[in-house]
């Protein structure tokens, strides 16, 4: 491998958040005409470096050098004049446009600065769209396209700035095989450019394809850097996790109890003449955690979301412990024993604008209420306190707005809001999201210690150590079907991620045998 | 627990204390209206005066705190004061001419029972309102300026346009006691204030004690969220605007019992003055925050406010201006507040160390 230059260094950078230290002193270099990957689990700092090396973030202490120079990023206008350029995890893209007006957001195509010359800016879209293989009409509103393709989108957006560093976060995980196969060939004529490449993944032999160059991050901290010749996935998951492995809270035995959920042929419309969830059936006994895993898309929260009643329309039945549940009435299904703990915690999850108190007890206030009218606010009180000082929850006082407390916290006020319903099954999309270390630990050890109670639990994850540690079964989905089922001793990691793969067209497998 | 709360607002102090001198901004508004009005404006602080300026206010305070409910869902109510000016003419009408069945002889009512029948009428445009939000998706702007106008053309059809005058009632009938509603007291103190205090008292017991006033919150902080929590959304925004409605209904059966006559332009533009006394006391526009109490203090200072300039010779037009100034000044301030309080809460949360 011919030496890269190095674009971009970062030197002794830290960044201290409220409450948590997301990145300690770390050296990153950047090399051009390279694919510089960067691996670590969930909150490890990756999307942070990123930020900073974008001009989102400033560093708390540590300077950021181009070409030896040390420069100011202040803003992603100042990274933008510095050639970077960043396709984000969560898109930046305004669904009420179209993709030659999103492409072009803020550099507008003008006439004497003034009047946008819409025709140049489709020609212009019309010829990264072939670049990218894709045939996306320059006119069509980015909200009726799909995910995958509004990832192409964003992508095309960067390369419209003719960015010299590209930074893709996560840029496959709501692509097909195919689509990835053309976003491979994109980063290789871009590399043959000169142009350096940061790539964020989860899927480790998609970065061992892809890279030449790897960084690894761990709780801030950077593990391992070197070229990626000769690194094999054993060696990536090493310096990821480290010596200790995640500590997820023992199994407690214990046997598990009669079915307790039932869930028959749910087939949910994905509005673009397909289904999101497509014939889904499993069951749930009590005291059972039962993994969903599968790529984003997958339709693992939809299916979670038809089981608790969100999706008015919607074809199955749900049996709630030998009860049919009939109409999709989510305030039937929570009274019924079901409770959700929905992944997008800001949007679904809590309500800002109340209290702490009043976010936990807000499923439950018929058990402080008298004559259905009368609520008995010291009882309220009361039960906020137990459940406070049972979760461990850190907080000055519930009387706080929820949106003081950091993502953990605010977690664990989701979850006691759902337990104070007292379930019979729980329901946890991605129940580790956006928390930090210890409170992820936390949460676990609560799953654990409910199921030994005899709840059931079904629970969402796209992180494979935390379903093949935390889990009595597993199922795998893909595409909306359930594509792999697996115990505890049967389950792999190879073997889940094949499954996870299966209906993303013939590709994925031969993405798989040449890896 | 408790050392922890102690430790984190002694750890605050400063901020604490700005923190309760903005939270009692409107009390202290209406200390200071007062204050001001009994110097400069003569007769000010008369009884006299007080029991007509509070007539005044207990209109705009009705509709208010219908309003803030409506508000504190995420919603608007603009129908308000077309409401006002249909029930008005529909009380007027049952008065004058009962109804009349084509029988050569017509149905007459009690008082009582013209004012359940007007209330319902409100109730039912509140529902009307509702069922256009939830059932069909309409912006509750529209849905509610739709019906404004519905409303206001339906009061100007029932009479072409004209007033009902003379609603003296009749005694034969059992509506002799029309009147008092408007200019009848109680230990000295007018109906209508009486009718407010239990309006007033209720709404406050229903925004702080009960579930359906925790779930009215909810639905304005995060409708999704909310419904994943099992609140029943749709329930919920009935009730806002049926209540709305209902509140509309009392108003106008007190205007036209005040006037002994109802006409079909009375009510225009009373939603302004509602939504303005709601914002005055804090109410947020984007839901999930508001005070019944705040809203009733906003009421009396904005009518405070009108009145006094009024006994002070301060012309129509300026007190318009003034009005404004005050409502922007009002949700300037309470800018102001929320960021002082974010900084108080997250300064005890750090206090805690986490």
């Amino acid at each position: 491998m011919t030496a890269h230059p190095i674009g971009l260094s970062i030197r002794a950078g830290t960044k201290v958040y409220p409450g948590t230290i997301a990145l300690k002193s770390v050296d990153f270099d950047l090399h051009m005409g390279a694919v510089n990957v960067l691996v670590g689990e969930n909150g490890a700092g990756k999307s942070t470096m990123m930020k900073v090396i974008s001009g989102v973030e400033q560093l708390t202490a540590g300077r950021v050098e181009i070409n030896g120079q040390p420069v100011r990023l202040g803003s992603t206008k100042e990274a933008e004049a510095h050639g970077i350029g960043i396709v984000f995890q969560e898109l930046n893209l305004f669904p009420n446009m179209t993709v030659a007006e999103n492409i072009f957001i803020a550099h507008e195509k003008t006439r004497l600065g003034m009047d946008i010359d819409a025709t140049e800016q489709r020609r212009l879209t019309r010829a990264l769209m072939m670049r990218l293989e894709h045939d996306i009409d320059p006119d069509t509103l980015v909200g009726d396209l799909k995910v995958g393709q509004q990832q192409i989108v964003e992508i095309a957006k960067s390369l419209a700035r003719d960015a010299r560093i590209l930074i893709l976060d996560e840029p496959t995980s709501a692509l097909s095989a195919a689509e990835v196969e053309i976003l491979f060939r994109v980063i290789a004529e871009l590399k043959a450019d000169g142009v350096g490449i940061v790539y964020i993944s989860h899927r480790l032999e998609e970065l061992i394809r892809v890279g030449d160059y790897i960084t690894v991050l761990r709780d801030g901290a950077i593990t391992g850097a070197r070229s990626m010749d000769g690194v094999d996935i054993a060696w990536i998951v090493r310096n990821m996790i480290g010596d200790s492995s995640k500590d997820f809270a023992k199994q407690v035995a214990h046997p598990f109890g009669t079915d307790v959920l039932a869930v028959r042929d749910m087939r949910l419309a994905d509005g673009a003449g397909g289904f999101a969830v497509d014939g889904v059936s499993f069951t749930l006994r009590k005291g059972e955690v039962l993994g969903i895993y599968g790529l984003m898309g997958a339709g693992r929260t939809e299916l979670l979301e038809t089981i608790i009643g969100r999706h008015r329309y919607c074809s199955g039945t749900v049996t709630v412990d030998g009860q049919d549940m009939g109409r999709p009435v989510v305030a039937d299904r929570i009274a019924a024993g079901l409770a959700l703990i929905p992944e997008d915690r800001k949007q679904d999850g809590i309500i800002q604008d109340l209290s702490i108190r009043e976010n936990m007890t807000l499923s439950s206030l018929s058990d402080v209420t008298r004559g259905r009218v009368h609520m008995d606010l010291r009882a309220e009180q009361r039960r906020v306190r137990d459940f406070v000082k049972q979760m461990v929850i850190k907080i000055a006082s519930p009387e706080h707005p929820v949106a003081s407390l950091s993502g953990g916290n605010q977690q664990k006020v989701v979850i006691a809001k759902a337990l104070m319903t007292q379930p019979k099954v729980l329901l946890m999309d991605e129940p580790s999201r956006g928390i930090d270390i210890g409170a992820k630990a936390e949460v676990f050890r609560v799953m654990r210690h409910l199921a030994a109670q005899g709840l059931g639990i079904v629970f969402v994850t796209s992180d494979l150590e935390e379903v093949l540690g935390l889990s009595d079964r597993i199922l795998v989905m893909s595409d909306g079907r359930i594509t792999g089922e697996f115990t505890a001793q049967t389950a792999s990691d190879t073997a889940l991620i094949t499954a996870s793969a299966i209906g993303h067209g013939s590709a994925a497998a031969t993405q798989k045998e040449s890896a | 627990m408790t050392d922890a709360t102690a430790n984190g607002s002694a750890a605050a102090d400063p901020s604490n204390a700005l923190l309760m001198l903005l939270k009692a901004r409107t009390f202290i508004a209406l200390i200071l209206v007062f204050v001001f009005f009994s110097i400069f404006a003569p007769n000010f602080l008369s009884a006299a005066n007080m029991v007509i300026m509070s007539k005044h206010v207990a209109l705009n305070a009705f509709l208010a705190i219908g309003m803030t409910f409506v508000i504190v869902s995420g919603g608007i109510d603009l129908s308000v004061g077309s409401i006002v000016g249909l029930c008005g003419m529909v009380a007027g009408y049952l008065l004058l001419n009962g109804i009349d069945l084509g029988l050569g002889w017509s149905i007459q009512f009690l008082t009582l029972e013209i004012c359940l029948i007007v209330s319902c009428v409100g109730i039912a445009i509140g529902a009307l309102n509702a069922t256009l939000i939830t059932k069909l998706n309409v912006a509750p702007f529209i849905a509610t300026l739709g019906t404004l106008y519905i409303a206001r053309g339906a009061a100007l059809l029932s009479s072409e346009g004209e007033t009902f005058p003379n609603l003296t009632g009749n005694a034969d009938y059992g509506s002799a006691s029309f009147r008092l509603i408007g200019s009848g007291n109680l230990l000295g103190i007018p109906i209508s204030i009486w009718m407010l205090i239990v309006v007033g008292l209720a709404a406050a017991y229903i925004a702080k004690r009960t579930p359906l006033g925790r779930f009215i919150y909810a639905v304005g902080g995060n409708e999704r969220a909310a419904s994943l929590s099992g609140v029943k959304v749709t329930r919920v925004k009935f009730f806002v605007y049926m209540f709305s409605g209902f509140c509309a209904a009392l108003v106008g059966i007190i205007i036209s019992s005040q006037l002994v006559a109802s006409h079909p332009a009375t009510g225009d533009t009373f939603e302004l003055n509602a939504i303005a006394a709601a914002v005055l006391g804090g109410t947020s526009m984007s839901g999930g925050r508001g005070r019944i109490g705040g809203t009733i203090i906003g009421a009396f200072v904005i009518g405070v406010l009108s009145d006094g300039l009024v006994m002070m010779g301060v012309s129509a037009f300026w007190q318009t201006v003034i009005k404004g100034i005050v409502i922007i000044a009002a949700v300037v301030i309470d800018q102001a507040q929320q960021k002082v309080q974010a900084r108080v809460a997250l300064q005890a949360q750090a206090a805690i160390g986490k």
